[in-house]
């Protein structure tokens, strides 16, 4: 059961070949036996779990129920789920019980899909290796001496590890597809905007997005389904008529046009990863698709540009923890300075520092034009390469990492490198556009590649179009570690 | 020596809507700590800002008013600083593009000083901005301990900004004055000022004439008139004796301690705050349609200008008279209500108001609004003395007798037998009783003791109980006299 796609447990559930109480003790059971290896999840309850499942039962009796009924989804634990203890990998909320669910939270609930848990994370969502967890690295379930990735990496290990049916994560500049890359799954960042960010710990605001991670495109589908949709809550969501995101995934993909940035395939990226990045074009070539070759001249400064405006907004999102009204304060201190310092000094963990620190650096006076609003107008000029491209193609393709998942604390004394690992992803944040990875091969040490496919936006349902197409016709998808 | 005043105000008015600018809680004021702080209000972790669009109402309610430029498209900013009572740890506010631009307000100044005559004086405005309150910190707990109340943190604030227009702590007053009733007149402040609804800061320095502007120092959180008249004569005394005694002004924050009327600096420059604002990426710029104006202009009541204007070339009222009437919205409205009942006798219904209902009503201590007669009741004694019914003298017992137990001026008439005798058979039997009655005074009169005419008149009303109607009793009086 375990193996089963999100569309046969719900064929499962709905024939009542197996309730979703049984389904979810099943998945517990798993999470028991393998979790202290991998260490994807911060919290479980599997009480609150257990009950949903029953009223689930309850829903399947009385017949109102959707795709999700009954399927245990693990929760980044970045979501605020009421009840649940919501931490975003941080000390600084290791206490912090969330009163109230996020919009992403409720949909799931409203579709009757049980919450399995809380997955680990790099502190708030600032990582590529999930190094940077107050809570411990989480493995790599394909090799247990290497990072799955970040900083939605719990969610990542959990799903390829097939710990959860399908999970959540957060993307602000690579966080669901590199580490669906470095754990062999799919992952689907959508258009800013499209799925609310009410009750999901901001990191930086103008570029955080939910997205569905799970093992096949058509997985993603049906999770998009459920998370996406407008929220009067959140000022930037966007009001678009409901959509069904699987209404494409069979159609052919007769004259897809694929544009390949040629600033992708330059150097940086592994000779492993370029492979198999390869092989992949030409399974699509087979497929009908016909190759465009584009360039998207700006990205090179994506990663810079990234550095000043999310630590700029994340200094200033993360002001609200000092201790004051929830989470840590230091049990020692002298006065209200000394209690934020300490606070915050002994809160939060080496990299959230670091962030704040260059925040806060470039929007002080005097760096601001320099820094901020400079990043702001290369942002835009980032943007329009995008939209330049999309003259010429329907989806843009490329790696999704420029190499396969790295040792536990290889990267670790040196930010700069780690930062580099989301060089092909983060552009897409800052434009704003929907971003995939899904698996398509194995490269150095036998360790997955993941495929980026970009969308233009809104395009989210030909994105999984092109991704399910693929994973028809080969089986990356399927594979699963050896646990 | 002479020393110029150079003065300008920086007024924060809380804008009078249900509920916050930035959540659904209440703004109501008074209730128990903490009670209307929703999550949006303590900033739990992932909570998001919703603008309220009665509050940008309100703002260009102000901009119309005032005749001021308003932004079609303005941007929310985060202002960065800690502080227990500012829970997100930086306010929202408008920073380099607020919703409204340059205006101007005609003020009537009345020098306390000297034998100076009132005059006109135009302030303008240099901007007005949308920004959220901050909670309130409770200090004084015996154990040392500060308190937190959140219930005012993000009630909606207008900042309206002036050029330092004003040369006086009259002029200052004035101005202030003159906002505090257009505020109300427009309805987007109750401006209580004890409940801190209307607070001003104002910007005091000196120079000496066609010098540059000397070292301004920023008198804080005025919540009186009294109070900013004293701060600023105070304040101004300080810094000329300070120049004119070989010191500097240097530019710094200052409270005004109402118990001894004296200035203190609470902060200097070196320790102003780098707020690091940027623009907030949780909000859309707001962004103001034309239409949305118009509509807008369509609820605004007519000004208290446009309203002098009216009352003088209109209704051939004074211009004092007009000023007085529109002091206040109530005022204005009460005079228009009772005017209705009386259309042609304008003067004297302002008299009355102007007269004895503000003497009554400052007797009494009460105001417009508290009024214990109503307009109708006014209007309909001012009729009957219009008509002739009652003479000035039974009006003011009619008043008299409304004011204290209520009724209608009918009622009151009737019941106590004010009704004036105008029925001109009546009185000239009295007359000519009176007269067969003082032959000898009578031969004086017509001999040219014009004086006489008042005794006469004396003895009518004397005989007539004082119900004659003057009027007419002069007219058969002389008629009958002068045989």
């Amino acid at each position: 059961m375990i193996h089963s796609s999100l569309t046969q447990l719900g064929a499962a559930l709905r024939a009542k070949k197996i309730s979703s109480v049984e389904l979810t003790q099943s998945y517990l059971d798993r999470i028991a036996q393998l979790n202290p290896k991998l260490n994807a999840f911060i919290t479980l309850n599997p009480e609150m779990s257990l009950a949903q499942a029953r009223e689930a039962d309850t829903r399947f009796a009385s017949g109102k129920v959707g795709a999700l009924t009954g399927i245990p989804i693990a929760q980044k634990d970045i979501f605020c789920a009421k009840g649940w203890l919501t931490t975003c990998g941080s000390k600084m909320l290791h206490n912090f019980v969330s009163p109230y669910d996020a919009h992403v939270i409720s949909q799931f609930n409203n579709a009757g899909a049980i919450n399995l848990g809380k997955t680990n994370m790099d502190e708030f969502a600032m990582g590529s290796s999930n190094e940077t967890s107050h809570y411990g690295a989480v493995k790599n379930p394909w090799d247990t001496t290497r990072v799955p990735g970040g900083s939605s990496g719990g969610t990542a290990a959990a799903v390829a590890a097939r710990l959860c049916a399908a999970a959540t994560g957060t993307d602000t500049g690579g966080s669901i597809r590199q580490p669906a890359a470095l754990c062999g799954i799919s992952g689907l960042k959508p258009t800013y905007g499209v799925c609310s960010r009410y009750g999901m710990i901001a990191f930086a605001s103008s570029l955080d997005q939910a997205g569905p991670m799970g093992r096949s495109a058509e997985d993603l589908a049906l999770m998009l389904n459920v998370m996406a949709g407008f929220d009067e809550r959140d000022s930037t969501s966007l009001q678009r008529d409901k959509e069904d995101y699987a209404r494409d995934l069979n159609k052919p993909l007769t004259g897809l046009r694929i544009g390949l940035p040629k600033e992708f395939f330059a150097e940086g990226m592994g000779a492993d990863v370029a492979k198999a990045v390869e092989a992949a074009l030409a399974e699509y070539k087979k497929l009908g698709a016909v190759i465009v070759d584009i360039s998207l001249p700006n990205s090179k400064l994506s990663v810079p540009v990234y550095y000043v405006l999310a630590p700029a907004e994340a200094s200033s999102n993360l002001s609200r923890f000092d201790g004051v009204r929830y989470g840590y304060r230091a049990p020692e201190y002298g006065d209200l300075a000394d209690m934020y310092e300490k606070s915050r000094a002994q809160g939060f963990g080496a990299e959230v520092k670091r962030r704040i620190m260059i925040g806060t650096y470039v929007l002080s006076h005097g760096y601001y034009d320099a820094y901020y609003l400079q990043a702001q107008k290369i942002r835009r000029l980032i943007a329009q390469d995008f939209t330049e491209a999309y003259k010429h193609c329907d989806v843009i393709m490329g790696p999704t990492s420029p190499s396969t998942a790295f040792k536990l604390g290889e990267k670790g004394d040196d930010p700069v490198q780690m930062y580099l690992s989301d060089i092909y992803t983060i552009a897409v944040n800052l434009a704003g556009l929907p971003g995939m990875s899904i698996p398509c091969g194995f490269g150095a040490n036998d360790m997955p590649v993941g495929l980026q496919i970009i969308g233009n936006y809104f395009d989210e349902a030909r994105m999984l179009n092109v991704a399910h197409q693929f994973q028809l016709a080969t089986d990356w998808h399927s594979r699963t570690p050896n646990l | 020596m002479q020393w110029e005043i150079v003065i300008g105000l920086e007024v924060h008015t809380q804008l009078s809507t249900n509920t916050k600018i930035f959540s659904g809680a209440s703004t109501a004021f008074g209730a128990e700590p903490n009670t209307q702080a929703d999550a949006v209000s303590i900033a739990l972790p992932g909570v998001l800002p919703v603008l309220n669009k009665g509050a940008v109402e309100r703002a260009i309610k102000f901009g119309l008013a005032t005749g001021s430029h308003i932004a079609p498209r303005s941007v929310f900013a985060r202002k960065n600083y800690f502080y227990p009572d500012l829970p997100k740890g930086y306010q929202i506010s408008q920073f380099d593009l607020p919703v409204v631009g340059k205006g101007a307000l005609t003020i009537q100044v009345e020098p306390l000083s000297g034998n100076a005559k009132p005059y006109e004086k135009t302030v303008r405005i240099t901007r007005a901005h949308l920004e959220e309150d901050a909670g309130k910190s409770v200090h004084g707990d015996s154990q040392g301990v500060t308190g937190i109340d959140l219930n005012r943190a993000g009630t909606p604030l207008l900042e309206i900004v002036s050029e330092p227009d004003m040369s006086s702590a009259s002029e200052a007053v004035a101005y202030a004055k003159a906002l505090h009733t257009l505020v109300r007149w427009i309805g987007i402040c109750d401006g209580n000022m004890q409940e801190g609804s209307f607070r001003c800061d104002v910007n005091v320095s000196v120079r000496k004439p066609g010098a540059p502007l000397g070292t301004r120092r920023e008198i804080k959180n005025l919540n009186s008139f009294k109070f900013m008249q004293q701060a600023i004569d105070y304040e101004v005394q300080w810094q000329i004796d300070t120049i004119e005694n070989g010191g500097k002004v240097q530019q710094a924050t200052i409270l005004f301690n109402p118990d001894n009327g004296e200035t203190r600096a609470m902060r200097s420059k070196e320790d102003a705050h780098d707020y690091r604002y940027f623009p907030d990426p949780d909000l859309l710029p707001l962004e103001i349609s034309n239409e949305w104006i118009e509509q807008v202009r369509a609820t605004l009541p007519e000004l208290p200008q446009a309203k002098q204007s009216r009352y003088v070339n209109d209704l051939g009222l004074s211009a004092y008279d007009a000023s007085l009437l529109t002091a206040s919205r109530e005022m204005a409205d009460f005079f228009e209500a009772a005017l209705s009942a009386v259309p042609s006798q304008a003067k004297i219904c302002a008299n009355w108001l102007i007269g004895e209902v503000s003497a009554q009503l400052n007797r009494d201590g009460l105001d417009m609004a508290q009024c214990p007669i109503t307009a109708q009741q006014l209007g309909g004694m001012l009729a009957r003395i219009a008509d002739g019914t009652i003479s000035n003298s039974g009006a003011k017992e009619v008043f008299r007798t409304m004011w204290a137990e209520g009724g209608s001026a009918d009622a009151i008439i009737e019941a106590k037998g004010l009704k004036q005798v105008s029925d001109s058979g009546a009185i000239e039997a009295l007359v000519d009783e009176i007269i067969a009655a003082n032959a000898d005074k009578v031969a004086e009169y017509r001999s040219g003791k014009d004086k006489l005419f008042g005794f006469f008149v004396g003895l009518a009303m004397k005989a007539s109980k004082g119900k004659a109607n003057p009027a007419q009793l002069n007219d058969i009086l002389k008629k009958k006299l002068e045989g």
